[in-house]
Parts: C-alpha cells; structure tokens; sequence
C-alpha cells in the first residue's frame, strides 16, 4: 500500500472563490435567478443611497452645529474641561487595554489612533490640538500598563471608579459661575447633546446595578416584608412605559416636595432612569442567580460559609458571568432609552437634533440630521457590544 | 485507638418529613471520636439525608443531634458553629467552577478561619500533595478528571481542619478507573484516625476501614453492626437481599 502521509479533504471540501460561488449562488437555474434579482435590488438600493449621501444630502447641517450635537450648550471657553475629562478616559482605557487585553493589539491600536486620524479631519486647529491630546494621554496611559501590567491593575481599578466622580465635577464645576476661572460652574440646562446623552447612560447605568442586584437578592430573601418590597417594586416599574416614569419625574415629583426644594432637571431624569433600569436588571439577575446549581450553596455552607459570603464569592461572581450579555444589552437598551428624554424637555441628542431643525436656516433636512444622529447611537451601540465580547473572550466565558 | 465512651456525634430519635412523605423515621447512632462509620441501603431509603442532617444541610423535624457537644437548632450561629468542625465531600464534587483549585481550597480557611493568604496556601499544598495532585493547583475544575476533581474536594474540606468528615456517595458518579484513586485517599484518611461517616456501596471501602456499618431501609436503620457481622452474618432478610443484590457483579 502506498499511500501519502498527508490525506488532503474530498475536492468537494476545498476552498475557493469560484467553487464557493458556484456552489451558494448558482447550484441551480433557479439559484442563479434568485442571485441575479437579489444583486439588482441591492444594487438600486444602495445605488438611490449613495447618490442620496454624496449628492442631494446636505451635511452643512451637521458641520455648522458639530458643536451643539456634541456638547449642547455647553460654553466654549469651559471646553477644555471636558477634553481634559475625556483624556482620563482614554487614559484609563488604554492602560486596561494593556493590562487585561493582551491578545491583539489590534483594539488598542484602533482606541488610541481613532482621535488622531480625526484630527485629520478639516476641524480648527484648536480641535485638533485637543485630538491629538486624547491620542497621546491614551498611548501614555497604554505603554504604563505595558510595562508594568502587574503593578497597576488596582490602580487602574481605582481609577475607573473615582472616573465618574471625576467626569461629573469636571462638566459640572465648582467655583462660583460669575467668578469665572478654570472651574467656574456650568448649569445643567447648559449640559446638551452626547455629553448629557452619556452622562445620563453612565449614571443610570452605574446605580441601577448595585441597586438591581439588591432587588434581585431581596426577592428571593426568606423575610416576607424584604420579598414583597421587592416584587412589588419591579412588577410595578416594569408595568410601566419609561417615558411615563420620566414624565412622573419630571411634573408629579415637585408636588411631594415641599416648595422651597427644587431638584435638578438632569438630575430628575438620571433617578427616573436609574429607578427604571433597575427594575430590569434585577429581573437579569435573578435569571443569572436561577442557573447556579443547589449543590453550590450546599458545598460553600458545609465549608462554613455564611449567606452573605456565600452570595459575594460563589454565587455571585458566577450568575453574573453567565449574564454578561444580557446585562451589556440592558447598558445598551439604556444608552438608547436616554432618547426619550427629550420629550421631557431635556437637550440630549436627540433633543438637540429637534433644536438644530427648528433653526429657520436648517428647516427640512431632517433626513440629514437623524441619519447622523442614528449613526452616532449605532456606533457607540456597537463599540460597547464589542467591548462586551472582548470580555467575554478574556473572562473565558464558555471554556471552562 | 478508639476510645468508644468519647462520642462526637449524638443522634436520638431523628424523624424527617418531605411533606407527607417521612423520610426519616426515628434515627439513633452513636459515633465515637476516630471512629469510621459505613451508611449504605437501597436508593431513597434515607442515608443521604440523614448524613447531610448532621451539618444541617436538611433540617430535622424532631429529636436533637449533638456534634462536638453543639445542639443543632434553629440558631445560625450553632449550625455555622457545626459546619466549620465538619468536612463534608459530595457526589457531584461541587467544587467552584468559577475558581482555581488553589482557590477553592483556600477560600473557606481565609474567609471563615481568618487565616492568612500565604498560610492557607501553604496547607492547601500540603493537602494536594497528600491526595496526588500538587501539579494542578493552579487549573480550573474544569480542566481536571472526576476523580481528580473528587481529590480537589477532599483536600478543600480538610483544609477546614474539620474533626469530622462526611462523605455523600463520594464515588457513585465516577467513571470506574478513577473510584479507586479516590478510595485510596479515604482509606489513608481513615487510618490517620479521622471520624468518618460515609454514605458508600463500596463493601471493599467497608470491609477495609469500617469500624461499624449501617444499613438503612425506608427511612430507618434496620440493622448495624462491624463489617465481620454484617458480611458474615446478617441478622435481618432485607440487609441479605440488599448484599446479595449489590455483591452478586
């Protein structure tokens, strides 16, 4: 028998251009058909949108009000602010990306180059400036975790915590607005655009988990009072449509407090969504907390493990794990319900989108504008869905 | 030696009920400090239920049970009293997936013990070593054999320093080649002179460490006696039955 030591795959299995195509889109008549009807209306559709985009759509609309989709009202001279805010972000971001994602450069490079080429782009050279900033405290932020990955991983921790204390004081200010300086104060009915659009995500994001995690917890608590409590809540906030939430907010809350308290407009918003999306995360949980085996509690309370640590170090880290993806896609669901604070009167994106078009220059383009401002909400949208599979990958979700 | 007036695990007139359905009915023993007991009988006769009352796994409805001179209560604090100077090792290992073998071991004796990182780490390789396994300390369960993961187990309980150790079915979900490097690490425990109560089929196990052994049927212990009496002559019909059904391959 002679035979060869390496046995190739039937011809049938191999790879190719050609064979793919003949064997997906034209096996039959009837494929080829089909392939020749779906080509032509692909390519009318994407023909129409094409033309549509580099012809008759008018982009000044965006150009003029960059500023305001951005940052809302936000005063130009406090500006530097928040890029100084951003730039610990990136920071902060490229030294994790040092420390945890050490497979593929591939993302650091994309985080930390992405300013950079913006600042190709015709902005003013102030701009610019900024951009170029952002690269460079990303890339320092990057080569430190490099070289000392070990050293700073809890300080990377602690950064990403005090952040948003940081971000807040950094938009908000401190001293006195009319003595002006480096950190004069800026109202919140200045706050517009993604600015406020990611504040609120970040806010309501950030306290609805601590605060679903209790209520998901205190629903399977023995104490009837304790379980009650916490049925009743999340039955009743998930009964409910957010934007009636934020409505209550917003007009029935100044009838309980006495008149003399006012709460902040943003601030109204932020609670409203925090109260809403915990309701929903606690219901994510409590499926993540349903999926670990009996026999888990039983081994952690043989070793003599109270309840509470039994929850924080068994029980917990694994049911959250397991909801990694439904959890990143309640983050999503809020970045994007942070929309319907617009209704109320609030200048996120999308309500900054409603002022740019009622400007009597710009009537009539609203093609333009919500195309950009969903294309805004898809990329960032898609950014954190795929941060959400990179740390699925490194926790090992799946292998083990 | 056995010194048969230290008792260590008081049991009187234990009844258990599922309902309706009464599980346990009137349980008594004895167990003497050092003293390697063997629980076995027909599926749903009881003897994982009970041995999983002695750590309050399952609460018991009526009688008392005393271990180390604690009364199991309703008091959290006695039943968490009871749990720390009792091992207990399970059919499905149940070990922590999400964790190293080296944490698994070393959480318990950090967290409950309030040892010191280093030192908890410096027992648990001493304890790997002892059940064959110092080179996995660092995988993940996933990444071990079932008997591998049923040693991981036994050292994990151990590493509590517990006086007593509890064995439910420890072999019964293993593939046949691993039972015995699992039997191998009992056996070594029972001869170190720790108090043991297993729930087993293995009469090998029985027949070599046992100091007395239990058959339980339909929630009671129908008879006891060494390993001599109860393989040499069984008094009751139902324990001959039961050894000739599991005797017999």
């Amino acid at each position: 028998m002679t035979q060869s030591n390496t046995l190739l795959p039937p011809l049938t299995e191999r790879s190719g251009a050609l064979r793919w195509l003949r064997k997906n889109l034209f096996g039959t008549w009837s494929d080829s058909l089909l392939t020749v009807a779906a080509l032509l209306l692909i390519y009318w559709a994407v023909k129409s949108l094409l033309v549509w985009i580099f012809t008759i759509a008018e982009w000044e609309v965006i150009v003029a009000n960059l500023r305001l989709f951005l940052i809302g009202q936000f005063p130009l001279e406090q500006a530097g602010r928040l890029w100084v805010g951003l730039g610990f972000l990136l920071f902060l971001t490229g030294n994790s990306l040092a420390i945890w994602d050490t497979r593929s450069y591939i993302p650091a490079i994309l985080v930390l180059a992405f300013p950079l080429f913006l600042a190709f782009l015709p902005f003013e050279n102030d701009t610019r400036r900024w951009l170029i900033f952002l690269s460079v405290t990303g890339a320092i932020g990057w080569g430190l975790g490099f070289s000392n990955p070990r050293a700073l991983k809890k300080t990377v921790v602690v950064g990403w915590i005090i952040s948003l204390p940081i971000l807040v004081l950094l938009t908000r200010g401190l001293t006195e607005p009319d003595a002006g300086g480096a950190l004069a104060i800026v109202g919140t009915n200045l706050w517009g655009g993604l600015l406020l659009t990611f504040l609120l995500t970040v806010v309501a994001n950030i306290f609805s988990f601590p605060l679903g995690l209790l209520l998901a917890l205190g629903r399977r608590s023995e104490l009837p009072m304790i379980r009650w409590f916490s049925i009743a809540y999340i039955e009743l906030v998930r009964g409910v449509p957010l934007i009636t939430i934020l409505f209550m907010a917003q007009l029935m809350l100044p009838l309980f407090l006495p008149s003399n308290i006012t709460v902040d407009r943003v601030l109204r918003a932020m609670v409203g969504m925090t109260l809403f999306s915990a309701a929903y995360l606690a219901e994510n949980v409590r499926g993540g907390l349903q999926a670990i085996p009996k026999g888990q509690f039983e081994a952690a309370y043989a070793l003599g493990l109270g309840g509470a640590q039994t929850m924080i170090f068994i029980i917990l880290p694994q049911a959250l794990r397991l909801i990694i993806p439904i959890l990143v896609g309640q983050f999503i669901s809020v970045f994007k319900d942070t929309a319907l604070v617009a209704i109320v009167g609030l200048f996120d994106l999308l309500g900054i989108a409603r002022t740019v078009l009622s400007q009597p220059e710009f009537l009539g383009l609203h093609r333009e504008v919500y195309v950009f401002v969903s294309l805004l909400y898809w990329v960032l949208s898609y950014a954190m869905s795929y941060i959400s599979q990179r740390l699925e990958t490194s926790l090992g979700i799946g292998v083990r | 030696m056995i010194e048969l007036n230290q008792s260590i695990i008081t049991v009187n007139d234990v009844h258990k009920w599922y309902g309706n359905f009464h599980a346990l009915k009137g349980i008594n023993m004895e167990v003497a400090k050092g003293e390697v007991i063997v629980i076995f009988g027909p599926s749903g006769s009881g003897k994982s239920t009970f041995i999983r009352t002695i750590n309050r796994l399952e609460e018991h409805q009526r009688g008392e049970i005393l271990v180390d001179g604690i009364q199991l209560t309703h008091d959290v604090r006695n039943i968490e009293a009871v749990r720390i100077e009792t091992g207990m090792v399970f059919q499905q290992f149940n070990l922590f997936p999400h964790l190293t073998i080296m944490q698994n071991i070393t959480l318990a004796p950090i967290q409950v013990r309030k040892w010191t990182r280093n030192q908890a780490e410096e027992i648990a390789m001493q304890l790997l070593a002892r059940v064959g396994i110092p080179e996995q300390a660092h995988k993940f369960p996933g990444q071990l054999s079932g008997g591998q993961q049923q040693r991981v187990a036994i050292a994990r309980a151990l590493a509590m320093q517990p006086k007593i150790m509890l064995f439910d079915e420890p072999t019964s979900a293993l593939d046949p080649e691993m039972i015995k490097e699992v039997l191998d690490v009992m056996v070594e425990l029972a001869k170190s002179g720790m108090t043991m109560i297993v729930v087993t089929h293995e009469m090998g196990f029985a027949r070599a460490v046992a100091n007395r052994m239990f058959f339980f049927d339909q929630g009671q212990i129908v008879e006891s006696g060494t390993p001599e009496e109860i393989f040499k002559a069984p008094k009751e019909e139902r324990t001959k039955l039961f050894l000739s059904q599991i005797l017999s391959h």
